[in-house]
């Protein structure tokens, strides 16, 4: 048995001969929506970027829940960690080069999810949940508390990042800060795509679906769900350090309980344990968020509920995981 | 000949209901021993306190010489001493590629690897195909193990075992939900154990205990009650008693 019921709906693995192939696709499905969206709405770069953003938080969140069966509400606290340390890095030491605030990001980040690992992982199932509620709650109050270097509630302002590499102005409509994250995401994910494969990812997939099995083999599920929340934070950190450049603000909502279930609920949406999940899933609820809340946000409210309720009861594998299991279906049915 | 496995007195109950009372046993190496006795005689409980999945009430037990009663189920299978389920576990989305290869990788202190695949390390993949062949699972490497028969899962519980090559095998029923017709995949692989790798098999099929076994132990109420020769086993009287206690017909089935 699995850890949490979280993880029952992951997607499966599709078994194909040749992997790579199927990632290559991937990236370059990615880069084709990138370049689109460049194009068809180049007055909203700035929503792009954020989503981009909150895609490696959603990222992040998918190794420890879809490949390692955690359970948290508190993954926030990676990012806002990340877009902290990149702002105050800024703001407070100077340090103003991108690349350097997105690399203090990372380790930020690594640092909160190996704190925040370490006091989740004490417990299973609902204590597991309710710890990381209570950690997104102290990472949050800490930020509030800290008010010189975070801002306090009014948010950390007066980020600004040199130009990236010397040369690429982090200009007003955001074009480079949308190129940057395009870069930084497809990066990103071909090391998380190395990593799920890799030996230790299948650990940690064996960890999810049954821990006293992989301690019967001999390994540590304490160590490896510990060695993956710090690289999960360090992914998270990278999206919060790329929100603190992009958009030169930082503020407690980084933080917050709300954009840790949000995500959740991006990861569900689109499907946990695949990590192509986690793309559709934040774009959907994303562009969503966008277009609805902006006509009616009561509506907004109405519709990720109703989203939800279809998603769960429907296509508990998410929309990626759903459209996959078809896909392989329809494949296996012709001869 | 010196002991590989040592158990000394170990004692366990579940709120009152003693269902180990002060087993000692030890194994050299090479022995091929099974464990009989009646359902619920404590077989799978001592198995689950010998590898730490249970806390015993008191007793210990030794690697080698080494006491190995505080450590965890980990550090005792890096120890040498493996088992095997009796109600399988097994990772239900991942294909008995990935179970074998994993537990290759474990036992080789790579599982921690994060840039590399087992497809490209080709030791790996040779050792895993030929564990896989063995278990005639050849055909099934690559479908997901919550889509194959029971059968062939049980079989893959026995190719992780085998691919930690440890000192003490533990083998809780491992013939249990195989077919019949596919027994004889379980005793080839068991002929295939290194010798000097101390076997303990837990089974009612007395046709293979008598092939496989050496040495039978007979376990009844959470009490060893015979431990000899498997020509001795039916003859002995307590034997016989323990049975009828539970079954009409002793010596046909355990
Ligand atoms: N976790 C447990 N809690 C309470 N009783 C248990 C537990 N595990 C086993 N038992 C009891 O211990 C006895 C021995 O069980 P078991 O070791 O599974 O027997 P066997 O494997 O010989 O058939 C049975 O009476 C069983 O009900
Ligand atoms: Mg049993």
């Amino acid at each position: 048995m699995s850890a949490t019921d979280i993880s029952t709906s992951a997607a499966p693995a599709v078994h194909t001969g040749r992997p790579w192939q199927r990632d290559l696709i991937g990236i370059a499905v990615i880069l084709l929506a990138a370049i689109g969206g460049y194009f068809l709405f180049p007055d909203n770069l700035a929503l792009l970027t954020r989503i981009i953003a909150i895609m490696l938080l959603v990222l992040s969140l998918d190794l420890v829940t879809g490949y390692c069966g955690v359970a948290t509400l508190g993954h926030a606290a990676l990012f806002g960690a990340g877009a902290y340390a990149a702002g105050i890095a800024a703001v407070t030491f100077g340090i103003t080069e991108p690349l350097s605030m997105i690399g203090i990001g990372a380790i930020a980040g690594a640092v909160a999810g190996l704190v925040s690992g370490v006091v989740i992982l004490r417990g299973h199932g609902l204590a597991q949940l309710v710890l990381s509620i209570a950690v997104i709650h102290l990472f949050h109050e800490a930020a509030n508390k800290a008010s010189t270097y975070t801002g306090g509630s009014d948010g950390l302002s007066g980020i600004a990042p040199d130009p990236l590499f010397g040369l690429f102005e982090f200009d007003l409509w955001g074009r480079t800060a949308y190129a940057f994250g395009i870069v930084l995401l497809v990066l990103v994910f071909v090391l998380l795509r190395i990593l799920v494969r890799s030996p230790f990812g299948m650990l940690c997939r064996g960890i999810r679906q049954d821990p006293i099995r992989v301690s019967a083999m001999g390994a540590s599920v304490k160590a490896s769900l510990i060695k993956m929340y710090v690289i999960s934070g360090a992914v998270a950190g990278i999206g919060g350090a790329l929100n603190a450049v992009s958009t030169q603000v930082v503020g407690l909502d980084s933080l917050s309980f709300t954009n840790s279930a949000e995500a959740l609920v991006m990861l569900v949406l689109g499907g946990a344990g695949s990590l192509y999940g986690a793309f559709v899933g934040t774009i959907v609820f994303m562009w969503f968020e966008h277009v609805v809340s902006a006509a009616n946000p009561f509506h907004w409210l109405t519709i990720v509920g109703a989203l939800l309720i279809t998603v769960v009861l429907f296509a508990p594998k998410g929309l990626y995981g759903t459209a996959a299991n078809l896909a392989k279906r329809f494949a296996r049915s012709r001869p | 000949m010196s002991a590989i496995f040592e158990v000394e007195r170990l004692k366990k109950s579940f709120g009152g209901l003693d269902v180990t009372k002060d087993v000692s046993l030890s194994m050299a190496r090479g022995d091929r021993l099974a464990l009989i006795g009646p359902n619920g005689a404590g077989k799978t409980t001592f198995v689950n306190l010998v590898t730490g999945h249970l806390q015993p009430s008191s007793g210990r037990v030794l690697m080698d010489g080494e006491d190995i009663s505080r450590f965890n189920p980990m550090r005792r299978v890096r120890a040498g001493l493996v088992r095997s389920f009796q109600v399988t576990r097994l990772f239900s989305e991942m294909t008995p590629e990935e179970h074998v290869a994993l537990a290759i990788l474990q036992r080789e202190g790579k599982s921690g690897r994060m840039a590399e695949n087992f497809h490209a390390m080709p030791q790996v993949m040779r050792e895993m195909r030929g564990i896989l062949e063995t278990l005639n699972l050849g055909a099934l490497a690559t479908v997901p193990v919550g889509e194959i028969a029971y059968g062939q899962q049980r079989l893959l519980e026995i190719a992780l075992a085998m691919a930690l090559r440890p000192k003490v095998l533990l083998l809780d029923e491992p013939a249990a939900g195989v077919p019949h017709s596919d027994t004889f995949l379980i005793e080839n692989a068991l002929a295939q154990l290194p010798d000097d790798l101390a076997v303990l098999m837990i089974e009612h099929d007395m046709d293979l205990v008598f092939r496989f076994a050496k040495r039978v132990v007979v376990l009844a109420a959470g009490e060893i009650i015979f431990d000899g020769s498997p020509r001795d086993v039916t003859e002995d009287a307590r034997v016989r008693e323990a049975y009828l206690g539970s079954y009409a017909h002793a010596g046909s089935a355990a």
